[in-house]
């Protein structure tokens, strides 16, 4: 029988992999974008799970609006990146040396 | 059963589309992993009885943001070897803290069940139940001012998506309407008075 612990568990590997996705292509902004999208996706699986196994509904509200604000968060992303790779004909991360941080 | 059975089949294709997103050598590959990630993802939402953003993690995610996703990184010129650059030094550490998440997630919800008993299983479902319904009863009642921010939200994004990526272009020949319409006679034209040629 599938319980709430394998969503847990499911999410939490998805979760997982995104992160070491973020290590691994560090210097690539298009992948750390992707592998953000990932981190959301497991972070969704837990209040929907959450959200079936206490009966109520307000968890699927909150997913809701995740999926708004992410979809937003990803379109100004990929403008910034457009913005960006015009001003320097390429996306890696180490070339975003501007500001000196 | 059924259900054991799709909840294993899908979490092995979610988990496996998971790992091509991060190892994918190509970000087109990567980008097309991430789809079927969602797609899986709505599969299992749908087990878990949230048909509703099953299908708009299907609409919105793959059918806008993942083509958006693909539209930028195929309009890039990506040196994809510069970029790969140090991925085999940082993957030993990438997996050490993956795993050391997944074994931390897996002892607090799974050896210890969160201190709750996880076995119980809420209301099963009525014929007539509707998630879409239901999802909708409380969207526009006690969430009727929050989904008006998620409006604006997107609004914003549309208006910042459009001012970071426009650009005037030199030479670039457009239209002044304002000058146009401020424009007045004498500014344009001249009654010359010619006289007319003498008769032979």
């Amino acid at each position: 029988m599938i319980g709430l612990p394998h969503f847990l568990v499911l999410a939490g590997v998805l979760f997982s992999i995104a992160v070491a996705g973020v290590f691994l292509n560090r210097k690539n902004v298009i992948l750390l974008l992707m592998c953000i999208e990932l981190m959301l996706l497991a972070v969704n699986f837990n209040f929907i799970a959450f959200s079936h196994w206490l009966n109520d509904i307000n968890g699927q509200v909150f997913v809701f609006f995740i999926l708004t604000v992410a979809a937003a968060e990803s379109a100004i992303g990929l403008a910034i990146l457009v913005v960006l790779f015009r001003e320097r004909k390429s996306i890696n991360v180490d070339n975003l040396d501007t500001m000196r941080g | 059963m059924l259900t054991t059975i799709l909840f294993y089949f899908y979490a092995a294709i979610l988990v496996g589309s998971a790992l091509g997103v991060v190892l994918a050598r190509n970000p087109v590959r990567a980008a097309l992993f991430l789809v079927l990630a969602f797609f899986t993802s709505a599969v299992l939402w749908l087990l878990l009885e949230a048909e509703f953003l099953g299908i708009v993690l299907v609409l919105v995610y793959v059918g806008a943001v993942m083509v958006l996703f693909l539209f930028v990184i195929m309009m890039l010129d990506i040196n994809i070897a510069e970029l790969r650059a140090g991925f085999t030094r940082y993957a030993p550490l990438g997996a050490l803290i993956a795993g050391l998440m997944i074994c931390e997630i897996v002892y607090v919800v799974w050896v210890k069940h969160l201190g709750y008993d996880l076995a119980a299983v809420g209301a099963p479902l009525q014929p007539g139940d509707s998630n879409t319904k239901a999802l909708g009863a409380v969207l526009y009642t006690d969430y009727a001012l929050p989904f008006q921010l998620a409006a604006v939200v997107l609004l914003v994004a549309i208006v910042a998506a459009i001012t970071l990526t426009m650009r005037r272009r030199a030479g670039y020949k457009q239209q002044d309407i304002a000058a146009q319409v401020a424009t007045r006679k004498q500014d344009r034209l001249r009654v010359v008075k010619v006289e007319p040629e003498k008769r032979r």
